[in-house]
């Protein structure tokens, strides 16, 4: 570790920081429905979609309207973007002349981008036709991006409303989310990105002669404007089968600087609009302490386990000094990987500059855990926000099951339903990661597709379905997901991680909405000081230590013993 | 649910045509009237050929040339489609190793890169001489490692090592804050061949899509994702 490596990590965080408390009060505006600086431009587009979608933007929704929305809309996107798929070789804008893509792996595909995952079990480059890449991929990481946001901003106007039966209109929510916030940015970005050196244009790809005589066919294509959104959106696809790591999409420091200040930006900004919401900014303050405190652990854990690097090839005679650099590109050096690894494992953004496979074993510790918490620190767009919700509910009620008294957060009374329903949300992660992964190792198929063996082996299983269930996306891309067994059932970790979980979350709302609020009085545990950040951490540690402790000893952990030993498997 | 079939259909036509048709095409016309050099992927042209990208590595395999680190990128066996070759190098289809730090086939390819570049645990060589980068197209090397090789370039090409150090030294980039000290391998073959062009003869006609590099490759992982 270096001083110039925390230098930049935290130039890159301050930055966030700066920049999201603006931006917050703007969501805030946009999801209450006020009129802001870009009101007159878009508004106008804003009624065409209501208009032509049939929406009264005035009428709200109960919970079960508004959850039946959210199905209905996704439903609609996962059959047409299986269609697009299946149909690519048919339709135009396919200049590397791919055919359909196949079933299992078209569904896995669909499921994972509308679900804001985007696990990739195919190299975009030698898969999907720029078509499916703008018109699908492009477009469902903007609009599964609006539905977390859609979903987070239902929660905490529950939580601000006193005896209300409405939770707002999901599709106000998903429209105003991309109109006003995603796209905009998204646009700005994107321009900045080619001026970096991210390709954007409509060929497939430039043959170059090298010096040597031999040839070189160079995939490019409209990169950049994929690019912005998967990182504004914490969506996490890569255009190319290296991510961000490849040099089109990450190609220089600033530039993946940038990335990173973009996958951290909207959640960030989404609990400060959060605090201006429920009318107390020290409310997302300690929320957002929560998470930094968590980030900033996990980036000191990663950073420092790959510098002091790996000792097996220290001892062949390779210089330790650089710390662990198979897998990791040179010019971001480790600092910014350590960074950015966390990052987007801490939303659920999922891309990498780096291949977390290769990581020592506690480096690549960091990134699962993460994973395996849900993606909270600072979480996926809306995702966040509604995940670490969740988790003060819990909080409060186990604090006033200390005390002896009836448990409150924001001025509702948190009762037996809704700890049922906070409970139903977070026991679907353990129940999917460990179910899953448990079956795998047992199963041939399962076993077949991995690419290290040892206790490796189960760390990529494992992480899969972590990732998969969590909807964050990264990978230890040794494990080929490319198979039936894997297509099916990353794809049902996916599904059932994203909407078994946002189903309770959506009751939760529409049950916290009609309690009336009570002020606070000399009685309320408060939740808005270090009293409660403490709290929350602890209940983080003691919630997901326990579920997933025996699993980490036996991948990580031990691998990490058998690394120091000299050890290969 | 019936009654918001409209909205999610509509709203999933409407987005496509938005996001997924008029941004990217919009973007597209910006960047290529405005920044036609990066939106195109920032080629580099000598004497009327594109000789690669500035930003993608290439596998140069030949002694007059300085060397990229060990790539692990495939491509598709010509002989059996089901089955991939190395390939180092191949734009087409970017991937890194994947293997992980207690992979014995780790090991036992970075063992025999070490001692191909006379390193011994005595004698330790540069980390990303031999180690694959994570998209096997890392344009850049070390200073170290680009070290390693002035004496074999200068020998093969007869040059003086100093004017092949000065060129180096050309071609390392990096300010503190944004990015390692590093050496564009291919920044640097280009103005080696400024200095001394290799008679078209000698060129060798190999394609690097199945050519493999003579550093390292002989027993990376093909990995299927």
């Amino acid at each position: 570790m270096t001083v110039l490596g925390w230098l930049q990590i935290l130039l890159v965080l301050v930055a966030v920081v700066a920049a999201a408390i603006p931006l917050g009060r703007y969501i805030a505006k946009v999801m209450s429905g006020e009129r802001t600086f870009m009101t007159p431009v878009i508004a106008p587009v804003e009624r065409v979609f209501y208009a032509l979608s049939g929406v009264d933007a005035k009428r709200e929704q109960g919970w079960r309207s508004y959850t039946l929305a959210m199905l209905a809309f996704s439903a609609a996107g996962l059959f047409s973007l299986y269609a697009l798929q299946r149909l690519q070789g048919y339709l135009p804008l396919n200049p590397q002349g791919f055919d359909g893509v196949d079933p299992a792996l078209a569904f896995n595909s669909a499921v994972s981008f509308i679900t804001n995952t985007n696990w990739q079990n195919y190299g975009g480059e030698t898969t999907m036709s720029h078509l499916t890449q703008m018109a699908g991929l492009t477009v469902h990481n903007f609009v599964s991006a609006a539905t977390g946001l859609a979903m987070a901003f239902a929660l905490i106007r529950a939580f601000t409303r006193s005896e209300a039966k409405t939770i707002g209109n999901f599709w106000v929510d998903l429209t105003r989310g991309v109109l006003y916030l995603l796209l905009p940015l998204s646009i700005v970005l994107a321009l900045v990105m080619v001026a970096g050196g991210i390709p954007q244009t409509l060929l497939a790809s430039v043959e170059a002669t090298t010096l040597e005589g031999a040839k070189q066919v160079i995939s490019v294509g409209p990169v950049a404007s994929q690019e912005a959104i998967k990182e504004l959106g914490t969506n996490g696809g890569g255009f190319f089968n290296a991510n961000s790591a490849h040099p089109f999409e990450g190609p220089s420091a600033w530039v993946v600087m940038l990335e990173a200040f973009s996958l951290l930006l909207v959640p960030v900004a989404s609990v400060i609009a959060f605090g201006r919401l429920v009318g107390n900014w020290r409310e997302g303050r300690s929320l957002l302490a929560t998470m930094g405190i968590v980030l900033i652990l996990g980036v000191t854990v990663l950073y420092a386990a790959e510098t002091f690097g790996n000792p097996i090839l220290t001892a062949l005679g390779v210089d330790g000094a650089a710390g662990n650099l198979e897998g990791k590109e040179l010019r971001f050096g480790q600092a910014l990987t350590a960074l950015f690894s966390v990052g987007t494992t801490g939303t659920s953004t999922g891309s990498v500059v780096a291949m977390h496979d290769s990581f020592t074993p506690l480096g690549g510790l960091v990134p699962l855990f993460n994973m395996l918490m849900g993606c909270i620190t600072p979480g996926g767009v809306g995702a966040g926000i509604y995940g670490i919700l969740v988790l003060a509910v819990i909080t409060v009620f186990v604090a006033g099951l200390m005390v002896g008294r009836t448990p409150e957060y924001l001025g509702k009374k948190i009762e037996t339903r809704e700890m049922k329903l906070a409970m139903l949300a977070i026991l679907i992660y353990p129940l999917l990661v460990l179910g899953f992964t448990g079956v795998s190792v047992m199963l041939k198929t399962g076993l077949d597709s991995l690419n290290n063996s040892g206790p490796h082996g189960l760390s990529e299983i494992l992480y899969a379905f972590a990732s998969t269930t969590a909807n964050n996306g990264s990978a230890f891309g040794g494990l080929t997901g490319n198979t039936l067994w894997y297509n099916t059932t990353l794809g049902l970790a996916m599904f059932f991680g994203r909407f078994a979980y946002v189903v309770p979350v959506l009751a939760l709302a529409g049950s916290v909405a009609v309690k009336r609020k009570a002020p606070a009085s000399v009685g309320t545990f408060p939740t808005d000081g270090p009293l409660f950040v403490g709290l929350l951490l602890g209940i983080i540690v003691i919630l997901y230590l326990l579920q997933y402790f025996p699993v980490l000893a036996l991948g990580p952990i031990v691998e990490h013993f058998a690394m120091l030993a000299g050890k290969a498997y | 649910m019936l009654s918001q079939l409209r909205p999610a259909i509509a709203m999933i036509v409407l987005f496509t045509a938005l996001t997924g048709i008029a941004y990217p095409l919009a973007i597209t016309g910006i960047a290529q009237v405005a920044m036609k050099g990066p939106a195109d992927g920032s080629m580099i042209t000598r004497n009327g050929t594109v000789v690669g990208s500035a930003l993608i590595g290439e596998n140069f395999a030949t002694d007059r040339f300085f060397q990229g680190r060990p790539s692990a990128t495939s491509a598709p066996d010509p002989k059996d489609a089901t089955k991939t070759v190395d390939a180092p190098y191949n734009a087409a289809n970017s991937s890194g190793s994947n293997l992980g730090p207690t992979s014995q086939k780790l090991v036992d390819r970075v063992k025999a890169s070490v001692a191909a570049l006379g390193g011994s645990p005595a004698k330790s060589v540069a980390a990303d001489a031999v180690t694959t980068s994570a998209s096997g197209l890392d344009p850049d090397i070390s200073p170290a490692y680009a070290a390693m090789q002035i004496g074999r370039v200068a020998s093969a090409r007869k040059l003086d090592a100093a004017k092949i150090q000065a060129l180096v030294a050309n071609n390392t980039v990096g300010s503190a804050l944004f990015g390692n000290s590093r050496v564009q391998v291919l920044q640097l073959n280009v103005a080696l061949e400024d200095l001394d062009p290799t008679p078209a003869a000698a060129a060798p006609a190999a394609s690097s899509t199945t050519k493999p590099a003579d550093n390292a490759n002989a027993a990376a992982a093909p990995a299927a994702q």
